[in-house]
């Protein structure tokens, strides 16, 4: 039988799950959430410094490079607080980057960049292109040689906190092999980069065309470990995805339960209508397994083929977990739930917007029935 | 846990994985029950009765209870280490589930002395059934408003009504019975009492149920002018509500202190992978059909999910949210897992799937087809969903009742 992996919870974990719940709490409440969602950055800058200095930034970052020697495992719990409280910074971005740099970089690179993103410096990362492609290393941008210098073409979509990002870490083909080059913030023109009208308005991306850019050959990453440098962005990107959804899952749920417990109709408070408890509950115990899957993911993220799966299972479930919570809430918040006004919206948002990076639940699926069968 | 600790559990489990390797029966020659409730023929009740007597003799059953009762006096790890070994080895499932599930860890919990003299070995060894006198013709899920009566008069009490869904009831020499000593009571939970009650007195009697599968397995169970002792009550009179609830905390898995073993046959997802691919559906093998191969790959998520949920019950940290939450919606969501996956089963058989047990046609003897059918057995019984979700709905998210 195949190796699902395993539960674990370690007390670095614990301490950083109570801290960041503390810290997202009190920097995140809605109505921050909800003025952040309306400017053009889309975050909070003395929030991201903030995180920097809490060492956020490098907790899955070798002691080699600045960071503080964790895992991935030990982010997931700040990714789900985060998720929980809504808070938007380049958080996301950032880590998937530096974790595409550790896995795929040159030793200079690292050298070079990871202690610059765990001082706080945004980064992140351009795969998505028009074809809708969830297989990464499926590219239609090019490096082409010139001299010292390498000329790119092609256009990226969904390119997460691109306008924030100091860094911008592009795939493309190069010598006919699907590669990793850095790209200088500096070297992209303004008029490169489109703000593009996502799904959830809590984050930003940006379409970014890379006609005309030049960077220098060194901006390459190790090109023979170039496929792990792919297969690990899609696991963490993945892995955070869905701690950030289970922790946005659990806050839903809590909204829906406030409003059922005060709204009243017809004499009577509406959480007592079974009509409305039953698939409350039912959002709650699909909610409570993608918790489970999320640590399984974490814990069991480096071991070989187990992680995967499991990383596969967390996010097939906590996207329908969501999905279905916020479904729901919008629907039991009733004329309410129709407004722009009623959060149940940005928690169904959120999911439908995972949902469209790195992999749906069919896609999911899809990777886990070669991998199990 | 010290290395002495464990070191002996390492031999513990190791001398119980020999003994389950050598000694679990094999094909008996008819079909044994899945569960401890489709125990419809003498063959299967003599032969499972058989079988739990050998592995508490041999020290894997009721290895954590004292020894003092029958019980081998060990840590709960060595209990789990047997039970562990049980699965492994695919052993059939031990019979006497009320006793050992509910009856057992009640009187350890809460008995006298006197009591878990008198009956906790005879629960291990199988020797004395158990049955569960809970549910009425007229109050299934409204267990609160039970109306079986039991009467004072004297040393005794007199019990006049009916209960059903009574498990193994045509074998049970005892059974814990929820009755009304009190019709006056300000309320209806406070006039109820439990009992230990016996079977074998006059005036009781048990009339077996045909189930939906077309087998056996509960009895209707009467009680005409029957005299039980007083000394069967268990706690005070008019707390009969607070001991079943305790009750039915053992058998959620909320509360521990089980026996040890299991009374029925866990599903393992990887047991419907296998069905896939031996199952032809239209010519092919289930599994290359890519709709059932997706539907496949969310039950195998599921799986995971309800089992790592029970893993989670060991990191304080991961349950602080809603503390019961896990415990109190386990039932529900195990119990309509299994139902749709059995459902699912059945369909990934195809045309197969319109044979029945007992047709020499039938898909692995007709296993899948029934297993949908019995999965409601535990979809209704000890409450059904819908009562479950309202208990959690109430209790574990706060939603109000009224």
């Amino acid at each position: 039988m195949n190796d699902l992996g395993a539960l674990g919870f370690s007390e670095e974990q614990a301490d950083l799950m109570e801290a960041a719940s503390r810290f997202c709490r009190e920097k995140s409440p809605m109505e921050k959430v909800r003025k952040l969602i309306e400017t053009e950055e889309g975050y909070d800058a003395s929030v991201w410094n903030e995180i920097a200095d809490l060492g956020w930034l490098g907790i899955a970052i070798p002691e080699d490079y600045d960071g503080v020697g964790l895992s991935i495992a030990e982010v997931a719990p700040v990714m789900e607080a985060m998720g929980r409280s809504m808070l938007a910074t380049p958080f996301f971005s950032t880590t998937l980057a530096a974790q595409a740099l550790l896995a795929g970089g040159t030793e200079a690179q690292k050298k070079a960049l990871l202690p610059e993103i765990v001082g706080g410096v945004p980064a992140t990362l351009a795969l998505a292109e028009a074809n809708g492609e969830w297989d990464l290393t499926k590219i239609e941008a090019r490096a082409t040689a010139d001299g010292d210098t390498l000329r790119l073409n092609g256009a990226k979509r969904f390119v997460a906190d691109a306008a924030a990002a100091r860094y911008v870490i592009a795939s493309v083909i190069a010598e006919n092999a699907p590669a990793l080059v850095i790209i200088d913030a500096k070297e992209i023109p303004e008029s490169a980069l489109r703000r593009e009208t996502i799904i959830d308005e809590t984050k930003r991306a940006c379409e970014l065309t890379l006609d005309g850019v030049i960077v220098p050959k060194a901006a390459l990453f190790d090109p023979a470990k170039s496929r792990e440098a792919f297969e690990r962005i899609d696991l963490v990107a993945n892995l955070l995805a869905s701690a950030e959804m289970a922790g946005a899952c659990a806050a839903c749920i809590d909204y829906t339960i406030e409003y059922l417990t005060t709204r009243k109709q017809f004499g009577r408070t509406i959480g007592s209508y079974q009509a409305l408890k039953h698939p409350t509950v039912d959002a709650y115990v699909e909610y409570e397994q993608a918790r489970s899957h999320v640590y399984a993911a974490a814990h069991s993220f480096s071991d070989q083929g187990a992680g995967e799966i499991a990383v596969r299972m967390a996010k097939a479930q906590s996207l329908k977990a969501l999905s279905y919570a916020a479904d729901r809430s919008i629907q039991f918040h009733g004329g309410f739930g129709f407004t722009y006004d009623c959060d149940a919206q940005l928690y169904r948002r959120r999911a439908a917007f995972h949902a469209s990076q790195f992999g749906d639940e069919t896609w999911q699926r899809q990777r886990l029935a070669e991998l199990l069968f | 846990m010290t290395d002495a600790h464990q070191k002996e559990l390492a031999e513990f489990a190791a001398d119980a994985d020999a003994w389950f390797a050598a000694n679990t029966p094999r094909d008996p020659g008819f079909m044994l029950p899945l569960t401890f409730m489709e125990v419809g023929t003498d063959q299967q009740f003599e032969f499972l009765r058989d079988w739990q007597r050998k592995v508490w003799e041999a020290g894997y059953l009721g290895a954590a209870w004292p020894e003092d009762y029958g019980g081998g006096g060990l840590r709960q790890d060595f209990q789990d280490a047997a039970t562990a070994a049980m699965k492994k080895h695919d052993a059939p499932i031990m019979l006497n589930a009320i006793g050992l599930n509910w009856t057992g860890p009640l009187l350890l919990d809460m008995g006298t002395e006197e009591d878990r003299k008198k009956y906790i070995k005879g629960i291990l060894s199988a020797e004395d059934i158990w049955c569960q006198g809970f549910s009425e013709p007229e109050n299934g899920s409204d267990l609160g408003n039970a109306q079986l009566k039991a009467e004072r008069d004297g040393d005794e009490y007199v019990l006049n009504g009916s209960k059903t869904w009574t498990t193994q009831g045509n074998y049970a020499k005892y059974m814990i019975l929820l009755a009304r000593t009190d019709p006056d009571a300000p309320n209806k939970y406070a006039g109820l009492s439990f009992f230990l009650a016996p079977m074998t007195v006059p005036g009781v009697e048990t009339q077996p149920i045909r189930k939906l599968t077309g087998e056996f397995g509960f009895t209707q169970t009467f009680f005409t002018d029957a005299r039980i002792p007083v000394s069967c009550l268990m706690g005070e009179e008019g707390q009969g509500w607070l001991v079943a609830m305790r009750t039915l905390e053992y058998e959620r898995g909320a509360r521990k202190g089980q026996a040890g073993g299991y009374v029925m046959t866990s599903f393992d997802a990887f047991q419907i992978v296998d069905l896939a691919k031996r199952a032809m559906r239209a010519g092919a093998p289930a599994i290359d059909d890519p709709v059932m191969c997706d539907r496949l790959v969310e039950f195998v998520i599921e799986a995971q999910g309800l089992k790592l949920n029970n893993e989670r019950g060991r990191f304080a940290p991961l349950n602080q949210d809603r503390p019961m939450g896990l415990p109190l919606s386990n039932k529900l969501a195990w119990t309509e897992f299994v139902r749709r996956l059995n459902e699912f089963a059945m369909t990934l058989t195809g045309a197969a799937g319109g044979y029945y047990v007992g047709d020499e046609n039938a898909f692995d003897d007709g296993l899948w087809t029934r297993g949908y059918l019995n999965a409601f057995s535990a979809t209704i019984g000890g409450g059904t969903s819908q009562i479950q979700r309202n208990i959690v709905a109430e209790h574990v998210l706060g939603l109000p009742k009224k």
